[in-house]
Order: structure tokens, then C-alpha cells, then sequence
């Protein structure tokens, strides 16, 4: 299961409130430029492709092949839709994939759903974006460069996307950085390959069937130097960052120790009440988790009273 | 040839189900919340949280037993978190011996595990209710009560209508392929082929699939512009919201606000 | 008194250069009811797009008596409904409702209004339950009667039908029939359904190769054995 792209979706739960606040602000910003840059420069056409195609990506999840030791191949579909789309379609098209595995099928929190968009649809759009297009510019064009730049900015952007995970569940102190860097780091360069060889396939078939849609030797879309530059910041960032982060892990720790402002207004509640108990008990962990037991009844008793008045009512009417 | 696993919405005569969906969205994105700000180990919390899951679970008639399957199956991530058991300093609970190595649990280092376990397995109680309950074309309309773009909603509009369009596609073809996927009695002849192989046959079938969502998406094109369709999207004024569902809401947000103040004292 | 349609002299090649129509020149009269006939790739589905200007060739083309142009291309498609052949490319919202009101949503009715007519047109096509309905959920049959109710709540004087009988079962074809009969509008209907043809329509035009080579009332045509089996026809 761990080797399966599922574990590109973080569920709720695992990020801190602090980190998916600010992944989900950075998220809001980057799609609204690009849902701004999408209204602008492309033809009204491309509103029914953009939803298609992201009913196609999600369908091409379920072609998955076996690799090796029970792990199998999938699609993220991050760099398909890039060399389909440009980049800023393809940002929200993969917004829009990301946005319904997690509504309809859980994969994927709620509110973590903006670090999940972060990952797939922007980390891994801009790097597959930065990467196909300067083998696009070396090759001059050619053959070689739609093949060897497709599968490069597959397999690297699910390997930096990874990455991203990684240092975001280290950040939030639920996975200590020098384990959860290597461990998805390893995982996705493999699961990359994946990733590589259906997008490979993928382009071959369009190659031979519908060239045009592979839009080769067209100039770079509007801002696409944008992408361009950010792609290969994310890919330069992280790529440092992790090691780095894998071998002084101190860093993320503080910053996983600091966040929670709950915690860091826990104490001095704690300081203002140092001795609440309930009346006859005197063992503080035990008072809570009687007070807990209590407040959990009281919740439920209301429960169970409407489900019952409703079974009733629904007997008798 | 008809896809109906992928739809999620079970109809039910409930009151969850009957709940306005955008109050019914908020509702569930500030009990994620609430459990996302509750401290580690904040034990109480989580057995308030859970007990409110759990009468909400009932009160949806989805079937307690179908809402925490489902929980289970969003749980391997959990792995993930595994390791903070070792890693994090504090009293030792039980050593193992691996190989050479010693791995002590700690205390502190257990309680995090279970605690980010715990919150993730709320939420996503929560977010199965969510989908379960409601029809995802009001889960639609919850969105653009709440903000979000008109372009984004219309992309998720056409994805989900063709997702099962597309995902019957994508059947077909895979029954195709495993149709001639067959075996040699021949020695030494491998069946299935290489790794690249199989990935290239696999991609090829998923171009297949971009080419006829390509075509397709001409011809939704064709069928929105003789209908009018300019590029602008438009839709129906959101109605307004009832008495009851502003009081749900407010009740909820209450039950949430308390629950989230005695993570603060405890 | 106008036509419902004039085309004159329309020819139209798609971009690869094939040549899809050669001077076609066609008139139907108000409430008048014909279908188009011809083998597979003589140019039914492409004449059926100029209607809307979905396409454009060269020639000229008249909806009651309006010359089809950009100008006025938002009134021209009001007027005509056009339904395609795959109702899954024409439902492309994610309830009946959506789908049904979406003509009248472009063509700036107030919300009421919309309601309303969405209503009617469920109506006409004896779907009116099934406003709250997901469109995937739906059979062929259901699906195929929506997607004419998502033009007929455009008020259309004029109604355009790319082979509505294709891939339904006889119980849903028969409803099918029995509704395009009691619907009072002008119609143009392609199809290889013979019996479809027979039973519906008076007047038959059969096109071949991107021209019309017959016109006339259908007993008539459908007589001519020969005519018919020229261009890959059966009689029913
Ligand atoms: N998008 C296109 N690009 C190029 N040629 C096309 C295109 N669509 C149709 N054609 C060609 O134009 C000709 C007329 O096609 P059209 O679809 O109008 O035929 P038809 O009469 O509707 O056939 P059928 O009964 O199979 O639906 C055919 O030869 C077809 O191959
Ligand atoms: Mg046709």
C-alpha cells in the first residue's frame, strides 16, 4: 500500500494546523494565478478539455502494471498534463484531480488538501515543466527530446513531489526527517519509474496517433519562464533542503516542537488552574479522563435519544 | 457496462443527509479543524471528538460498520508516523532487540503516534460522512457558497460527470488487455514480458485514453456552444439558506468551540 | 412567409483537406418534418453542424429567414436545437437539471424563468421526475429524452436530431417515436432507421458523398429500389 501513490495523499491528521495553513495560502495563491492566467489566454475551449482530461488522469490511475514485489505502477499524471496542457492548465487540472480523490474518495484530506494540491499540482507541474522543457530546447525539437523529456520530468517530478511530502511530515512532527526523507525519497525514485515508463508510452502512442497534440516546437506560453525559473527552484530547494534536513534534523524538530499554539497556550492555562481536580479526586490525568468519559456521554445520550425518537416516529407514523 | 462503485453517495432518510450541504461542509471542515489544533495526548479531546463522530455516524443511518471500513482502508499512511515511536526522547516503555540495533519506545514517542493516528482517523470519519450524505452535485453548490472559483467548480462539475464515462473506458480497455494477456506452455518462454514492456503497454492504453478524452471534449465543446456556451461561466443564484441550517450550523460550531476550549484547559 | 431553413450552395472541406460537402442546397418549411439519409460518411453529422455554425462553409445559410453570420449567431442557435448523436457528450453537467437549464441560463433568462422552463421541457418529454437526477445513473433511453428536453427548454423553432434511435432497445425507440411525434416543431432527422423514416416522416433527402441526391416524399423515394441500393440504402 506504502508503495502505491497513496502515499503522495496526505490524509488529515498528520500535518500540523501550521504547516497545511500555510501550504493551503501558497495553494489559494498560486491556483488563482493560474486560474486567472487560464481565463485569459486560452480559448473557452479548453474549459470542457481541462475537466475531461482530468477524468482522463484519474481513469489512468486504474491502468496500473505490476513493476516487482507485489508494487505496481500508476500515473500522477503531472507531467502528461504539462506537455498536454501547459503548465497552467495542467495546474488545475491536477488541482481538480487532487480536489475529488479527497472529497469523494478520502484520498487525501481536507485540510490537507492544500499541501497535497502543493505537491502534485504545483511542485509537480512547475518541475515537470522546468524539466521537459529545457530537453525540449536541447533537443532542438526532435524525437529524442519528447521521449527522454517526458519520462525525465515524470520520474522527477514524483521524486521531488516526494520529497515535499517528506520534509512537510518531518515539519510537523509526526516523522522524524532523517527516516522519512531517505524512506520516501527511495520509494518514489522507484515508483517514479512507473510514473516514467507509462507517461513514455503514453507520448509514444500520441507521437504516432496525434502529433499535434503534443505541441512540439511551440513557443513557451505566456509566463512560462515563470514556471520555468520556480520548477527549477522547487527542484534545486528540495533537493539540498532534504539532505540536509536528513542529517541536522534539529531544525524541523524546533519547528514541529513550536507550532502548535495550543500546546504553547496549554501551559500557562495549566498554570492558572495548576490544580484542577474534581471534587474528591486528586490525580490530575485521572480527573481528565473522567471529565472526557462524561462530556463523551453526555454526547452520545443526546445521540441515542434522537436516533431512538426517530426509529419510534418512524414506527408509528 | 455501468460504474457505480465510484459514486460514494449512499441515499438515506437522515438528518445528516437532509442538512444543508454547505453547512454540512463547513461543519466537517471545522471538526477536522478542531481535531488538526487538538494538542498530542490531549486524550479527553479525542474521546469528545470521537463520541461526536460516532453520533453523527449513527445519526446518518450510513451504518456504523460501513463508515469505520471505510476509515480503515485511508489508514496504511499511518506508517508514515511509525518511527516517531523510537525517535522521539522520553521514559522507555519496551526495548526490542533488532540485529544489532536496540529500538526503545518511548513514552512521549508512543503517545504522538497514537495521538496523529487517532486524529487522522477522525477526520476522515468526518469526510466519509460528508460523502456519503450528500449528492456530490450539492457538494458542488456547498463550494461555490464557499468561495471558491467559478471556473475551478465548473472543472470539477465535468470531471466528476466524465469520470465514469472515462473510468468505463478505462475498463474496457483493461478487460482487452487481459483478454490477450495469455500464457506460453512453451519452455522458457516468460509470460508478460519486461518491466519497460509492461509500462509501455500500460502507457500506450492511457494515451489511448488521452486521445478519446481529447476527442470527446470536442464534441462537449460542440454540444455547449449550440447550446449558447461564450467562455463565461454561469449558474443559478445559490438559494438561500434556511432558519434551521444558520442554527445547525451555529449549534455546531458551539459543540466545536467547546470541545476545542477543554483542549485548552486540560 | 419564410422557410425554416434555406441552404444554398453550401460546400465545406474539414481541415485535413477531405471534402465533406459539395453544394448542397436544401429548404425545409415550418413544422415541416424530414429525415436525412445516406451510408456512413456521406456528410449528415457536418450539414447538421452548419446548421448552428458550429461549422462554416461556403454558401449561405437562413434560419426563419435569419442569414447565419457571427453577428447573429447567438439567435440562430436559439432557434435551432441541435441534439448529437452520443447523449454522453450532451449531457455534460452533473444533474438533469443543470443540463436542462443550461440554454436558458446562456440565453440570459432570469432565474425564474429558467426554472420554469426547465420544467416544461421535462415535461414535454415525460422526464418531469427526473430533474434531481445524477446523468450517468441514467439508461440510453432516459438519457437520449433529456438530451432532447436540454434544447427544447431553449424554445428552439426548429429541431436538428443526429440519429436519435442509434443504440436503444425497441420499448425505448417506440417511446422515442411516439415523442418526436406529438412534439410541434420543425424537424431534421438523420438516421439509418428505415422504419424510423417510414412511419415519422413524409418528405426524405438522401445524400451521398457530400451531395444531396434525392428529395422528395418519402413513399415515393422509398419505392425506388434502385435509387436506394445506389447509395448503400435498404428498403425497409
Ligand atoms: N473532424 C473531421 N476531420 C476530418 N474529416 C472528418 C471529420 N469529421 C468527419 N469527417 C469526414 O467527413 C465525411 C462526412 O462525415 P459525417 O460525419 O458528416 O458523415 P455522416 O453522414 O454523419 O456519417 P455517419 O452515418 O457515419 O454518422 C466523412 O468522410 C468523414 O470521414
Ligand atoms: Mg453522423
Amino acid at each position: 500500500m506504502l508503495l502505491s501513490p497513496v502515499a503522495m495523499h496526505i490524509p488529515d491528521g498528520f500535518l500540523s494546523t501550521l504547516v497545511s495553513l500555510v501550504l493551503w495560502a501558497a495553494t489559494a495563491i498560486v491556483v488563482g494565478y493560474a486560474l486567472k492566467r487560464v481565463s485569459k489566454d486560452l480559448g473557452e475551449r479548453q474549459v470542457p478539455l481541462m475537466g475531461v482530461l482530468a477524468a482522463a488522469i484519474f481513469a489512468g490511475q486504474m491502468l496500473n502494471f505490476s513493476v516487482a514485489g507485489g508494487t505496481s505502477g500508476h500515473l500522477m499524471g503531472a507531467a502528461l498534463a504539462t506537455i498536454l496542457l501547459g503548465p497552467w492548465a495542467a495546474i488545475l487540472v491536477l488541482t481538480t484531480v487532487v480536489g475529488v480523490q479527497a472529497l469523494i474518495f478520502q484520498d487525501g484530506g481536507l485540510l490537507a488538501m492544500g499541501a497535497n494540491i502543493f505537491n502534485m499540482a504545483i511542485v509537480g507541474v512547475a518541475v515537470s515543466y522546468t524539466v521537459y522543457r529545457s530537453v525540449q530546447k536541447l533537443s532542438g525539437g526532435r524525437k529524442w527530446g519528447v521521449f527522454t523529456g517526458g519520462f525525465a520530468a515524470a520520474w522527477l517530478s514524483i521524486f521531488i513531489a516526494a520529497l515535499g511530502v517528506a520534509l512537510q511530515l518531518a515539519a510537523s512532527g509526526v516523522s522524524p526527517a532523517n527516516i522519512a526523507i531517505p524512506a520516501m525519497g527511495g520509494i518514489h525514485a522507484l515508483i517514479g519509474i512507473g510514473e516514467g515508463l507509462i507517461t513514455l508510452g503514453a507520448l509514444a502512442f500520441l507521437y504516432a496517433t496525434r502529433r499535434d497534440l503534443l505541441h512540439i516546437g511551440e513557443p513557451a506560453p505566456a509566463r512560462g519562464g515563470l514556471v520555468w525559473a520556480a520548477g527549477l527552484l522547487i527542484a534545486l530547494l528540495l533537493a539540498v533542503a532534504s539532505p540536509l534536513a536528513s542529517v541536522f534534523p534539529d531544525g524541523l524538530e524546533w519547528v514541529a516542537g513550536e507550532q502548535g499554539f495550543l500546546e504553547a497556550a496549554k501551559s500557562p492555562l495549566y498554570q492558572v488552574i495548576p490544580d484542577y481536580v474534581f471534587p474528591g479526586i486528586s490525580n490530575t490525568t485521572l480527573a481528565t479522563i473522567i471529565a472526557g468519559i462524561v462530556g463523551a456521554l453526555i454526547v452520545f445520550g443526546v445521540a441515542l435519544t434522537v436516533a431512538y425518537l426517530r426509529r419510534n416516529r418512524q414506527t408509528t407514523g | 457496462m455501468h460504474i457505480h462503485f465510484l459514486d460514494p453517495y449512499r441515499p438515506r432518510v437522515s438528518p445528516i443527509h437532509q442538512l444543508d450541504p454547505r453547512v454540512k461542509l463547513s461543519l466537517t471542515l471545522v471538526f477536522i479543524l478542531t481535531a488538526a489544533l487538538s494538542p498530542i495526548g490531549a486524550w479527553p479531546v479525542y474521546i469528545l471528538l470521537f463520541s461526536l463522530a460516532l453520533s453523527i455516524v449513527l445519526l446518518s443511518a450510513l451504518g456504523v460498520g460501513y463508515v469505520l471500513k471505510r476509515a480503515s482502508l485511508a489508514f496504511p499512511f499511518v506508517l508514515a508516523a511509525l518511527p516517531v515511536i523510537f525517535t522521539i526522547p522520553g521514559a522507555a516503555l519496551v526495548s526490542l532487540p533488532v540485529g544489532a540495533w536496540r529500538l526503545t519506545a518511548t513514552a512521549p514517542g508512543v503517545e504522538r503516534f497514537v495521538s496523529v493516528a487517532l486524529k487522522s482517523w477522525l477526520s476522515v470519519q468526518m469526510a466519509i460522512v460528508l460523502a456519503a450524505s450528500t449528492p456530490f452535485p450539492d457538494l458542488l453548490l456547498a463550494m461555490r457558497a464557499l468561495r471558491i472559483p467559478r471556473l475551478l467548480v465548473a472543472l470539477f462539475a465535468l470531471m466528476w460527470r466524465y469520470l465514469f464515462v472515462l473510468a468505463d473506458e478505462a475498463l474496457r480497455l483493461i478487460r482487452a488487455r487481459a483478454a490477450r494477456s495469455g500464457q506460453s506452455d512453451l519452455p522458457g518462454m516468460r509470460s508478460g514480458g519486461s518491466v519497460a514492456w509492461r509500462g509501455r503497454v500500460a502507457g500506450g492504453m492511457a494515451g489511448n485514453l488521452f486521445l478519446r478524452a481529447f476527442e470527446r471534449s470536442d464534441r462537449i465543446y460542440m454540444a455547449m456552444v449550440s447550446r449558447g456556451y461564450d467562455g463565461e461561466i454561469r449558474s443559478l443564484p445559490l438559494p438561500a439558506i434556511g432558519q434551521s441550517s444558520w442554527l445547525t450550523l451555529a449549534g455546531g460550531l458551539a459543540i466545536l468551540g467547546l470541545i476545542l476550549g477543554l483542549g485548552l484547559i486540560f | 412567409m419564410h422557410h425554416s431553413i434555406e441552404i444554398e450552395h453550401l460546400s465545406f472541406a474539414y481541415p485535413d483537406g477531405h471534402p465533406a460537402l459539395r453544394d448542397v442546397t436544401l429548404r425545409i418549411a415550418p413544422c415541416e418534418k424530414a429525415a436525412l439519409v445516406g451510408p456512413n460518411g456521406a456528410g449528415k453529422s457536418t450539414l447538421m453542424l452548419h446548421l448552428n455554425g458550429i461549422l462554416s462553409g461556403k454558401g449561405v445559410i437562413r434560419v426563419s429567414g435569419m442569414e447565419l453570420n457571427p453577428q447573429n449567431l447567438g439567435r440562430v442557435r436559439s432557434q435551432v436545437g441541435l441534439v448529437f448523436q452520443s447523449p454522453d457528450d450532451q449531457l455534460f453537467s452533473p444533474t438533469v437539471f443543470d443540463d436542462v437549464a443550461f440554454g436558458p441560463l446562456y440565453q440570459g433568462c432570469p432565474p425564474d424563468e429558467v426554472r420554469a422552463r426547465v420544467d416544461e421541457a421535462l415535461a414535454a418529454v415525460h422526464m418531469s421526475e427526473y430533474a434531481r437526477r445524477v446523468s450517468h445513473h441514467l439508461s440510453v433511453g432516459e438519457k437520449k429524452r433529456i438530451a432532447i428536453a436540454t434544447v427544447l427548454s431553449m424554445k428552439p423553432e426548429l429541431l436538428v436530431l443526429d440519429e436519435p434511435t442509434a443504440g436503444l432497445d425497441p420499448r425505448a425507440r417506440r417511446s422515442l417515436i411516439r415523442l418526436l411525434d406529438e412534439l410541434p416543431l420543425t424537424m431534421l432527422v438523420s438516421t439509418h432507421d428505415m422504419l424510423l423514416v417510414r412511419e415519422l416522416f413524409p418528405r426524405t433527402i438522401i445524400m451521398d458523398e457530400g451531395s444531396i441526391v434525392a428529395d422528395g416524399p418519402t413513399a415515393e423515394l422509398m419505392s425506388n429500389t434502385a435509387l436506394l441500393e445506389a447509395h448503400g440504402l435498404e428498403m425497409p
